[in-house]
């Protein structure tokens, strides 16, 4: 007989929703026109303001009252410039990033949620990358907000994005190995040390399934 | 050189590098008094007093001027966000009330709403919830105010008006003590509603508070308004106009305080907003003082919406404030006992002597909890500090596949290079002041 972890526990109970069965697929596909709401709108705006608009957008979706417009990772740059200076999206309230390790080619993507205070509108822009080469550019130029939205998005799924003015980590310490936030970096981790004694990271303690 | 216990000096191929701890100062002072250089690299905090928790200012100065400013977060960094992954939905409410911990309220409501969003039961929600919601949030904002006035001022100098806050926001503590258990991190909020209903004497304790309240706010506001030595302190310091507040993303009373009045709870209303009467201060200034102005006059707002809650709740006694869906809502009835909030006796009785159904419900929905459907949204609140941002994405399990707080604090924060560099130092204390910054949040 082995023990395991600290409180012997020997695998809890699969709590995931899913009883088993592989989630294969957590896109919701796109939606066509029209889009309803305001998101018409926007939509006629960028496609009048951006001749290359066809070619920047892969695809449009309209999900619970909220448009996403996905963006190919070369136009990013200016489609944020024309959305600021002739949609007035003033705003970028910031950049989230989602590490889907089963997409194979997009497996990080990032998210910016943008802001009209002209239009009183919200729109999001999502655009993916590969975990090989997950370079994005830098919005730092369009938005001065982003610098540090990019810097903790670096710092949590390793998105690079090109010509920040500083991209270094923010929350985790200089000298951290790896990016907590993506789906293989597990919970816990690394021993708790206090005065010597050295306690088991939360991971060896208990299963999270 | 004599060796202080306080302020030690070591050689680095940099300089001379001091370490000052307290006490004693006049010998780094006259040390660095000898040197030719003017230029002087500051490390404030991260546990200096007027930082607002453990920020990080460096400074790097000329004489007594502030060139350049950076700030070195992350002390606070607890992993908020990774952690959600690991527990089911509503387990989410006890790690994200404590990211902001003066405005739990608002973490909660803001979570909780994108999750109902992405579940599609936005609209049955109880109106007795949603107007439950509303007060405790206002409450909320009056405390958060009081934290950011009070130690603004103290920070300043002015002893007596963090007196004054704290005696104000304990009584905010004590309703939400009376109503949730607890005083800060209350996990009161839960997707489909409210972890409980008011306890019976809540509105009675509540009318008398709004009056106390009402009546105290004028202590601080005779202590700080037109107080020549406040208004020197903050007149024309800490600028940022509408042009910076855009680019850098700045919302909030910092935004306000440029003259417009943005405001989410008019412009994208949220919680039936729209259906109570109040208004937005701004003032124009763009400095520390309109700041300071806008979350005084905040407060009587806050209390304006509170005294509307009051009647609408008298007329909505009885009715439910959790959603009907027996899927969704958590089964678990609890109630405030003598050490806190936890299960009602009578929902224990039920579940492990009445009803096995019962109790596998419980079990299910409590070990397991309830599947969310796969999309993404992003929710906004006006939290005190400003646009709270949700991002969440659901891969249709009982977890969040991601949960990300676009916190106010963390992306203000961002101004303080441009309100503080050309200033004085002792300026800094009252620009970063100024953006109420709550570590929690920051670093979450």
């Amino acid at each position: 007989m082995s023990e395991k972890g600290m409180f012997g526990v020997q695998g809890s109970g699969d709590t995931s929703g899913f009883g088993g069965l592989v989630n294969a697929n957590i896109n919701i596909g796109s939606t066509q026109r029209p889009f309803g709401g305001y998101f018409d709108q926007v939509a006629d705006d960028l496609e009048r303001a951006y001749p290359l608009f066809s070619d920047a957008i892969e695809k449009v979706v309209v999900d619970r009252g909220e448009l996403t417009l996905f963006i190919k990772r070369d136009r990013l740059f200016d489609v944020a410039k024309i959305l600021r200076d002739q949609l007035k999206f003033e705003m970028c309230m910031g950049v989230s990033g989602v590490h889907y390790p089963e997409e194979s080619g997009r497996e990080l993507h990032a998210v910016y949620s943008l802001l009209s205070i002209t239009r009183n509108q919200k729109i999001r822009l999502e655009v993916c990358v590969s975990d090989k080469d997950s370079h994005l550019p830098s919005l730092v130029e369009v938005w001065a907000g982003l610098n540090w939205h990019e810097r903790e998005t670096f710092d949590m799924f390793g998105i690079i994005f090109d010509n920040h003015p500083g991209l270094t980590r923010i929350l985790m310490p200089d000298d951290w190995p790896g990016h907590p936030q993506r789906k293989d970096y597990p919970l816990g981790g690394i021993d708790v040390e206090y005065k010597g004694a050295v306690v088991p990271p939360p991971s060896d303690r208990r299963e999270y399934r | 050189m004599t060796q202080d216990p306080y302020a030690s000096a070591r050689e680095t191929t940099e300089g001379t590098v001091y370490s000052v701890t307290g006490g004693d100062w006049d010998s780094v002072v006259t040390e660095i008094g000898a040197t030719k250089e003017e230029r002087v690299v500051v490390n404030m905090g991260p546990q200096h007093p007027s930082t607002h928790g453990v920020l990080r200012l460096i400074l790097e100065l000329e004489g007594e001027t502030v060139t350049e400013t950076r700030c070195g977060i992350g002390y606070l960094h607890t992993g908020i966000e990774k952690n959600t992954e690991f527990r089911n939905w509503t387990q989410g409410v006890t790690f994200v009330t404590r990211m902001d911990y003066l405005s739990p309220i608002f973490n909660e409501t803001a979570y909780c709403l994108g999750v109902e969003k992405l579940l599609g039961i936005t609209n049955d929600v109880t109106e007795r919830a949603t107007v439950i919601r509303v007060m405790m949030m206002e409450f909320n904002r009056i405390s958060s105010h009081m934290v950011a006035l009070g130690t603004g001022a103290l920070e300043l100098g002015a002893l007596s008006p963090m007196i004054f806050a704290f005696r104000e926001r304990e009584k905010v503590l004590d309703i939400f003590e009376m109503i949730s258990g607890l005083r800060m991190n209350m996990a009161y909020v839960r997707p489909g509603g409210l972890a409980q209903d008011l306890p019976k004497e809540a509105l009675g304790k509540i009318r008398e508070t709004i009056k106390d309240l009402r009546h105290n706010f004028k202590d601080n506001e005779k202590l700080l308004i037109g107080n020549s030595i406040w208004i020197k302190r903050t007149q024309g310091i800490g600028y940022l106009d509408l042009a910076g507040c855009t680019t850098l993303g700045i919302t909030g009373p910092v935004l306000r305080a440029t003259g417009l009045p943005w405001d989410l709870r008019k412009a994208q209303p949220y919680c039936g907003y729209e259906n109570y009467q109040f208004d937005i201060p701004t003032t124009d200034t763009c400095d520390v003082y309109g700041r300071f102005l806008i979350r005084m006059q905040e407060l009587e707002q806050s209390l304006r919406i509170i005294e509307q809650c009051v009647v609408k709740l008298e007329k909505l006694e009885g009715e439910p404030v959790m959603v009907a869906d027996k899927k969704i809502a958590w089964p678990s009835q609890l109630s405030v006992g003598g050490d806190g909030m936890g299960n009602s006796l009578n929902h224990i009785r039920e579940i492990m002597g009445e009803s096995m159904e019962a109790l596998i419900h419980h079990f299910k929905l409590v070990t397991e909890g309830f599947r969310v459907p796969v999309g993404q949204v992003y929710t906004a609140i006006e939290s005190p500090r400003g646009e709270l941002g949700v991002h969440l994405v659901s891969d249709g399990g009982t977890r969040p596949y991601r949960v990300h707080f676009r916190d106010p604090s963390f992306n203000n924060l961002q101004a303080t290079a441009a309100m503080c560099e050309g200033g004085q130092i002792s300026d800094v204390i009252a620009a970063v002041a100024s953006l109420d910054p709550v570590m929690g949040g920051v670093d979450r």
